[in-house]
């Protein structure tokens, strides 16, 4: 076992695994993470926590993942390369993992002119393929980047973000490919709107094998309204969300748009596990996990295996 | 070449307002290329601050003054210049960052009986290539270990917003950086670039950590050649 | 109180600037006895330091005549120089003074009237703008 965490072990036995995300607040407040952790419990089997997400100021995703775990909950650790060196990242690995962390995500992170500290300097010390590598070693190697030994042992299972949606497509699947390579043991893909272009990638990502070395996680947000796909489709890359979509959004009815926005997302999840590779559901309800439990519910998910 | 901007005119009125013997400096290398710093430049600023000073009604001295470049003391050792120097009570140089400091304290040893002032009329932002009229763009941030050839001849370090290495991130769209639309990805050049050359596979394996230490990151850099010193 | 008579100065092309302001003199048309024209070969050859030091040296009134767009000489040349008197504008501008009293203008080959006209607009956009504040 590379961590023993109940993600790993789910995927282990060949569990089709949903995950959830929370992002924390804005301030010192506990309870907001702890409301939200209440919401998701036994709704899904793992949680990311994001780390200043869009470069917007946020409780720390470490603080935030421990939060969880005294609630009794699953965290994801995610970890920007954007605002820690290799010399802060390892030893905030050191420290999640002291305090009961188990997963953790590699990402890039979004450059911070997008966030509320724009005039910040950026760090960019390692990539997020180097960063994979980085806990691997550690892992695995019980060194740190430098080759010195490490006291103790981590443990540690390592996630990555992959976007199918984004440019060039044609070198995307080769993209994931050294993800896998790097060390990364499951991935979590952006949000898919685009079922054909995502069935397109899995099938590249079949035929390289990926799927066996590296557990995929389709990643799925819902539609609350025509606005917020409308908003998406202009503001985040790479996200496509085909016209019959947004027509079935408007079609639904004045106020009734967000429950047509959980039914379609349900028949996605449905159809998610029907392709080959797919090893579980990422679901992103930002801000309305409070409605989780009513989406695993209607899309038949559960009640969540135990392991 | 170095790339650099004037600052704008109320910033560099404010630095000289309380004096009355102004001398502006050009400088005849990069930022004449980039029409920042150069004769036509000073001719300018200096135009601009009489009107400025009459304006308000005070009595106010501006000369004018080249030099081929501020960065080397053999350009600054002219006794025309140094004899403007002398007669001003404060310095405009128009050169990069560079020029401004390497004049700064040319002036200050050559000229010891009086302290020199010198401001910047520019901001200094980077190291680039001419792509067009009035058109300058980055391209290296000197990091001291290149790695053009793994790349195609597309800097990652530079052109990544990121500077991943093992790019692009998952923001590249339609071969536009996350940031801005105005701006390529590196990456997507990278690849294209690559791609056309039948060399793909040099992105396959991972690009290792980068040692930071050649670049800025290590500290303020000297470079010394001993072969060529007696 | 004696009439304020704006200073004008007008750098003219010679090709069609220079024809037209011809033509004005010899059918009789009035201009300010201030006027001075500045003969260049293409106003593409004005440059921002002229018509800045123009001002310094005392003009109440800057105009730059070149031929109208698409019939430069030059081809580029009228076009070149009404972006430097943009420039020099918002330079103008920067210092405090009036930007107005700089201005771009074209003119039809031998159209004696077109040029009387660019004049005379100078000449009333000057004169409510009053003298040049640096003459004293």
């Amino acid at each position: 076992m590379k961590s023993g965490s109940n993600l790993e072990r789910l995927l282990e036995k060949g569990e089709f695994v949903v995950t959830g995300e929370l992002g924390p607040p804005k301030g010192p407040d506990a309870d907001v993470v702890k409301k939200k952790a209440h919401m998701l419990k036994d709704n899904v089997d793992a949680v990311n926590i994001t780390d200043n997400q869009t470069a917007i100021v946020r409780m720390s995703s470490i603080a935030a993942c421990k939060i969880l775990i005294d609630e009794g909950l699953e965290p994801n650790m995610q970890m920007v390369a954007r605002d820690r060196n290799r010399i802060a990242m390892m030893s905030d690995i050191f420290g999640a993992s002291a305090l009961g962390i188990k997963n953790m995500l590699c990402l890039s992170g979004d450059h911070q002119t997008f966030g509320n500290h724009p005039k910040a300097k950026n760090v960019f010390d390692i990539d997020s393929i180097q960063m994979i590598y980085m806990v691997k070693t550690m892992r695995d190697e019980n060194k740190v980047i430098s080759g010195d030994e490490i006291e103790g042992h981590l443990k540690m299972f390592i996630g990555a973000a992959c976007n199918p949606f984004a440019d060039p497509f044609r070198y995307r699947v080769y993209r994931l490919a050294k993800k896998v390579q790097a060390g990364a043991d499951f991935i979590q893909t952006q949000c898919i709107y685009d079922m054909k272009r995502f069935k397109e990638f899995m099938k590249q990502v079949v035929d390289m094998g990926l799927h066996e070395k590296c557990k995929i996680l389709a990643g799925v947000t819902p539609l609350k309204s025509v606005g917020m796909a409308r908003y998406m489709a202009l503001n985040v890359s790479g996200i496509v969300i085909p016209e019959e979509m947004i027509d079935r959004l408007r079609g639904a009815g004045k106020g009734k748009a967000a429950s047509e926005g959980i039914k379609i997302l349900c028949e996605q999840m449905q159809e998610l596990q029907e392709i080959e590779g797919v090893a579980g559901i990422h679901l992103m309800a930002i801000e309305w996990e409070d409605r989780v439990h009513e989406i695993m519910d209607t899309a038949g998910f559960l009640p969540r295996p135990k392991v | 070449m170095i790339v650099g901007e004037r600052k704008p005119f109320s910033e560099i009125l404010s630095m000289v307002e309380d004096y009355s013997k102004i001398l502006v400096i050009g400088c005849g290398s990069c930022v004449t290329v980039c029409m920042a710093g150069g004769e036509e430049e000073v001719k300018i600023l200096a135009s601009q601050l009489r009107l400025a000073f009459r304006k308000n009604k005070r009595d106010v001295k501006v000369e004018e003054a080249m030099a081929l470049r501020q960065c080397d003391d053999e350009y600054l050792n002219d006794p025309l210049l140094l004899d403007k120097v002398k007669a001003a009570d404060i310095v405009i140089s128009m050169a990069c960052g560079v020029g401004v400091q390497h004049a700064t304290s040319f002036f200050n040893r050559r000229i010891p009986d009086k302290p020199i002032r010198v401001v910047p009329g520019l901001n200094t932002t980077f190291m680039g290539a001419n792509l067009d009229v009035g058109i300058w763009e980055e391209r290296c941030v000197g990091c001291g270990d290149c790695v053009l050839e793994k790349t195609g001849g597309i800097c990652p370090v530079t052109r990544c917003a990121k500077s991943l290495l093992n790019g692009p991130c998952g923001g590249s769209s339609n071969g536009k950086c996350e940031i801005n639309k105005e701006i390529d990805c590196a990456w997507h050049l990278i690849i294209e670039r690559l791609e056309a050359l039948g060399e793909l596979d040099r992105l396959k394996p991972i690009e290792p950590y980068k040692d930071w230490r050649p670049s800025h990151n290590g500290g303020p850099r000297k470079t010394v050649r001993e072969d060529m010193r007696i | 109180m004696k009439e304020f008579e704006p200073k004008i100065i007008a750098f003219c092309c010679h090709y069609c600037a220079l024809a037209a302001a011809d033509t004005a003199g010899r059918t009789g048309l009035q201009f300010p006895p201030s006027l001075r024209v500045i003969r260049v070969l293409c106003t593409g050859k004005v440059e921002v330091p002229h018509l800045l030091k123009a001002i310094e040296a005392g003009a109440d009134g800057v105009v730059v005549i070149g031929c109208k767009f698409g019939e430069c000489y030059f081809k580029q040349g009228n076009y070149r120089a009404r972006k430097k008197v943009e420039r020099a504008k918002s330079l103008l501008e920067e210092t405090g003074m009036e930007q107005s009293r700089l201005r771009y203008d074209s003119v039809a080959g031998p159209s004696g009237k077109d040029f009387a006209a660019v004049i005379s607009t100078m000449t009333e956009e000057v004169k409510a703008l009053g003298p040049n504040p640096l003459r004293s």
